[in-house]
């Protein structure tokens, strides 16, 4: 009964303006294929997929469906052709049912206008029971975990009879165990007939499940590749050369203890404990990774440090002061340096020159400014020569930030914060949305901030990220520490301590698990071989 | 005065269609050129101005990567506000046309023309052309310079009174400029024109001082009165997080109440008179007549240049600036890095008051040298109309307080010599603020196609996009 259908895009071209966001690409993707694109963040995919699903036109080039060009004005068009699109951010109701979000923009009405989710709820058990999903059609979306609520995405591709279904970045949001699960369905779906486009730079998902591998760089093509490749082969063919993947990193020197977090609670405005109890110490020239799955208490834990939360409990001792109280500036001035998890909300404006971001938690004091009289020459001679030291792409530091690419925006902040001297070194997510080459610099950065004996504490989602640079690992979990233990620890133990188990819990129940995605290595091995693929 | 006037004015009227088509094409070319760093930082606005408006959802990578529009929140009052300054300059241009094609409908000439248009088109078309380059003309003589004045001194003396009504225009319109620039609309200015007037006059009438001293006490009070009103508004913003929008217009309506009720008070009130009408100023509390007394021009428009360079360097030179700008530009970064975002939030305010606060000792102190409840006019609500004219940049709304000066200033010589009626000045003002609020209809009657503009901004993200690929 499933029709299979086979997808081609032809020379797809896509400008804005005179800026080539897809060059002549070519892509066949084959009926019953897992069809993956991989390229850096800014490679042209998520433009090349919102072309295939009607968002955008392309400005040259064509789509064939089973070898008959077609044209989509919409998303609507896409899915009656039978492509279906799981965004990155997913696009759901929150306080509606699954079974109203799925029937949402084809809803059927009963006799009165009302509206009929019966068929709704018995297609969505259907497709359920089949590939395993286990969601139940009448539960709220904003109570479903967020890997369940992809799986709602994928139902409702499903339920319109998609046989192209596009995953944009499906993983960025999951636990390594809900990776997992969602390669499982990948592949579930595949043996059903559904072809698969899925487009992703994290090499070791990709090497799991692919069938093929097309890589993009700068809007083009640049080869395809044989899942079997070795993975530095896939990161040099997606960066355009040879990128090392093992960080040279002496082992950690720790000295005194200067850092120390006591039982830190943060509430939320709706009564909500954020941060719960959380109590660890850095020593000086050590890196503490924190990891856990988004949203489990990480952002609220460094704005607590840095001062930015209201209702905190507890105590924030650097170098024997108490920090907590204190105002942002005085945190900064006790010479805490952060990097902010979202570089373009909090980290840095847009609208300002680079030369002035750089400056931008420093404006205040000399050189920058004397009294409240400030010295653009000093600003802007100071830009030359972060700009030089960090390596940022940019014409001139008198061009606005936001005409920067992430990696060389994530550069400047943290050429901004790495320019003093510093007691505490805070990074969260120090290389989301970066290219690989950007990655390996800016980590050798932070590791040569630890081997000047500065505290270093780094938030990651990445697990791969944590590996490579931690010295020691605390997991956070719904807001409290599920504990720590030292680097070298295995990915699938820690995977399920950022599912909530104590890391007693964790190493027995690996025993009887399946082991997680390539964990059969050795766990130091992992984190060295493939520690590039991550953002 | 007909035919005579037009060779005075050849092709030089503003009115004619033409006009801004080449005005259009002369800007076009510079796009193209190799950019200089200056250059390229007011690219950078204009791509802001266009990625958001017109554009589809960026996907160039720059802002892709960070799936966001540079700069943070990014709202269409703050690219209206801060937008391109060419967009304000074409969007004079067609409400002048606009309003010359109004101008030509009310005409009676044009009507008794219009009859016999299809026997001889020639007289409707000239009929046409006179009456809007008339009206204009006259506008111009009204504003700028009157070629049939008996001396040079009358000839420039339009122009006097244009800088006489652009003083308190400057300055309010500095307030409402700064306070946007740290994000926040400031719809007050009114209501702290109104304060500092208060005071300003009080000090002025009531008190009897020494040459100098008494003038700068005035100047110190209105100055001050403004400040707290504005400074109040942002403190309840700071404290209570209520918006300034709805503080400042219920602030208009205090003020301009609480004035009314001073008014019918004896110590507001001339002696022995009931009226609303507060004595006259002290000869020492007045500002000087700055070229002679045949002008009003006042002291006060050279304390609205200095106002402008302040305003200048405090944005572009001062740690408070920065903070301003920073705040406005993302407050989230700016909390992140350190900055006390509810100071500035109040210090803006208290400035920009202070700054309509000059407006108001300009009007008590400067032209009307009396406290009538009039004393703000429409002062205040223009002073926002020419913030955003003058694209919230200093030196902008210096510009566009000079324009609105000259508009009033000419309309009044406008309906002397033309009968064209004073509202029509009204409407190109209101047209200015309609298609600034429009920037795509502005570039679509100009025939610049945004998606041009686009691609030079873009090139440059691309150069910085790629670039930073390799590293």
């Amino acid at each position: 009964m499933v029709r299979v259908l086979k997808l081609e895009l032809k020379g797809i071209t896509k400008s804005f303006g005179s800026l080539l966001a897809n060059d002549h690409i070519d892509v066949v993707v084959e009926p019953g294929q897992i069809h993956c694109l991989l390229g850096e963040n800014g490679a042209g995919k998520s433009t090349l997929m919102n072309v295939l699903y009607g968002l955008y036109e392309p400005t040259d080039g064509e789509i064939l469906i089973d070898d008959e060009p077609v044209s989509f004005r919409g998303p609507g068009d896409a899915m009656a052709a039978g492509i279906g699109m799981v965004h990155q951010h997913f696009m759901l109701v929150p306080v509606f049912t699954v079974a109203e979000n799925v029937a949402l923009g084809a809803e059927s009405t009963k006799a009165g206008g009302f509206l009929n989710l019966d068929n709704t709820r018995r297609k969505i058990q259907e497709i359920s029971d089949r590939y395993g999903f286990d969601v139940d059609p009448d539960a709220l979306v904003e109570d479903l975990p967020v890997g369940v609520q992809q799986r709602v995405e994928i139902i409702k591709a499903l339920v319109r009879e998609a046989k192209v279904l596009i995953l944009d970045e499906p993983t960025a949001v999951l636990t390594p165990q809900e990776t997992d699960e969602l390669l499982d369905i990948m592949r579930q779906l595949k043996s059903s007939g559904t072809s698969i486009v899925f487009i992703s730079h994290k090499l070791r998902e990709v090497k799991a499940v692919s069938d093929i591998i097309t890589v993009i760089r700068r809007g083009k093509v640049v080869g395809s590749a044989d899942p079997g490749a070795p993975t530095t082969e896939l990161a040099s063919m997606m960066v355009g050369r040879a990128v090392s993947l093992t960080l040279d990193k002496a082992p950690a020197q720790p000295q005194e203890t200067t850092f120390e977090v006591k039982d830190l609670t943060v509430i939320a405005p709706n009564g909500h404990h954020t941060v719960d109890g959380v109590s660890f110490s850095i020593a000086r020239g050590e890196i503490l990774a924190v990891a856990g799955v988004q949203g489990n208490g990480q952002t609220e834990l460094t704005e607590a440090i840095l001062g930015l939360q209201e209702r905190v409990s507890g105590s924030v001792l650097l170098d024997g002061k108490e920090l907590l109280g204190r105002s942002v500036k005085e945190v900064l001035q006790a010479g805490v340096g952060f990097v902010p998890e979202d570089r373009s909300v909090d980290g840095l404006i847009g609208t300002f020159s680079i030369a002035e971001n750089l400056v931008l938690d420093l404006y205040d004091q000399p050189p920058f400014a004397k009294g409240i009289s400030m010295s653009p020459a000093k600003i802007l001679e100071n830009a030359k020569s972060r700009i030089d030291e960090f390596d940022v792409r940019t014409p001139s530091g008198s061009l606005a930030a936001g005409t920067l690419s992430g990696g060389n925006q994530q550069k400047v902040v943290m050429a901004r914060e790495l320019s003093r001297p510093l007691r505490l070194f805070m990074a969260s997510q120090p290389t989301r949305g970066v290219d690989v080459g950007s990655i390996e610099f800016l980590h050798k950065r932070i590791v040569a901030e630890r081997d000047q004996g500065t505290p270093v504490m780094i938030v990651s989602t990445e697990l791969d990220e944590v590996m490579e640079l931690a010295d020691r690992i605390a997991v956070l979990y719904k807001g409290k520490l599920v504990g720590i233990v030292p680097a070298g620890t295995g990915r699938d133990v820690l995977g399920l301590m950022m599912a909530g188990l104590s890391p007693g819990e964790a190493h027995a129940d690996t025993v009887h698990h399946r082991p997680v995605l390539h964990s059969d290595q050795d766990p130091t091995s992992t984190s060295h071989a493939e520690g590039g693929d991550h953002d | 005065m007909t035919d005579q006037n037009e060779p005075q004015y050849p092709g030089g009227t503003p009115a004619g269609p033409d006009a801004g088509k080449d005005h259009a094409d002369k800007r076009h070319p510079d796009k193209h050129h190799v950019p200089t760093p200056a250059e390229e930082e007011t690219a950078a606005v204009v791509s802001l101005d266009t990625a958001g408006g017109a554009m589809e959802p960026s996907a160039v990578p720059a802002t892709a990567q960070s799936g966001k529009i540079p700069g943070g929140p990014e709202t269409l009052a703050r690219r209206i506000f801060t937008g391109s300054g060419m967009v304000s300059v074409l969007a004079v241009l067609l409400a002048l046309i606009l309003g010359g094609l109004l101008i030509v409908s009310t005409d009676k000439q044009v009507g008794a023309t219009a009859g016999y248009l299809f026997a001889r088109p020639s007289d409707f078309l000239s009929a046409v052309w006179t009456a809007a380059t008339r009206s204009y003309v006259a506008l111009f003589q009204g504003s700028v310079f009157n070629p049939r004045g008996s001396s040079v001194a009358v000839q420039f003396a339009p122009l006097m009174e244009t800088l006489t009504i652009a003083t308190p225009l400057i300055t309010a319109g500095l307030g409402v400029a700064l306070a946007f620039r740290a994000g926040l609309f400031n719809i007050g200015a009114q209501g702290q024109i109104i304060m500092a007037g208060i005071l300003a006059a009080w000090v002025g009438f009531a008190l009897h001082l020494p040459v100098g001293l008494h003038l700068l006490l005035v100047l110190i009070a209105g100055i001050v009165g403004g400040a707290i009103w504005g400074g109040l508004v942002g403190l309840l913003k700071a404290r209570t997080g209520a918006h300034e929008v709805i503080l400042t217009i219920m602030f208009n309506y205090i003020a301009l109440y609480f004035l009314r009720y001073l008014l019918n008070t004896p110590a507001f009130q001339r002696p022995g008179e009931s009226n609303p009408i507060s004595p006259i100023l002290d000869p020492n509390a007045v500002y000087p007549q700055i070229f002679g007394t045949q002008y009003r021009l006042h002291l006060g428009f050279i304390l609205a240049i200095a106002a402008t360079v302040f305003v200048w360097w405090l944005l572009n030179r001062s740690t408070v600036g920065f903070e301003f700008r920073a705040v406005g530009a993302n407050a989230k970064a700016s909390l992140t890095a350190g900055i006390n975002v509810p100071r500035a939030t109040v210090l803006v305010m208290a400035i920009a008051g202070a700054l309509a606060g000059m407006s108001g000792v300009a009007q008590v102190a400067g032209t009307e040298k009396v406290l009538t409840d009039g004393v703000a006019a429409t002062y205040g609500f223009d002073a926002i109309t020419v913030a955003l004219l003058g694209r919230s940049t200093p030196w902008g709304t210096f510009a566009a307080g000079l324009l609105f000066g000259a508009f009033r200033a000419g309309a009044v010589q406008m309906q002397i010599q033309t009968g064209t009626p004073i509202d029509i000045v009204l409407v190109v003002q209101s047209l200015i603020v309609l298609f600034i609020a429009a920037p795509p209809l502005v570039r679509a009657v100009f025939g610049l196609n945004p998606r041009k503009k686009k691609a030079v901004t873009a090139g440059k993200s691309k150069k910085a996009a790629t670039t930073g690929g390799a590293a």
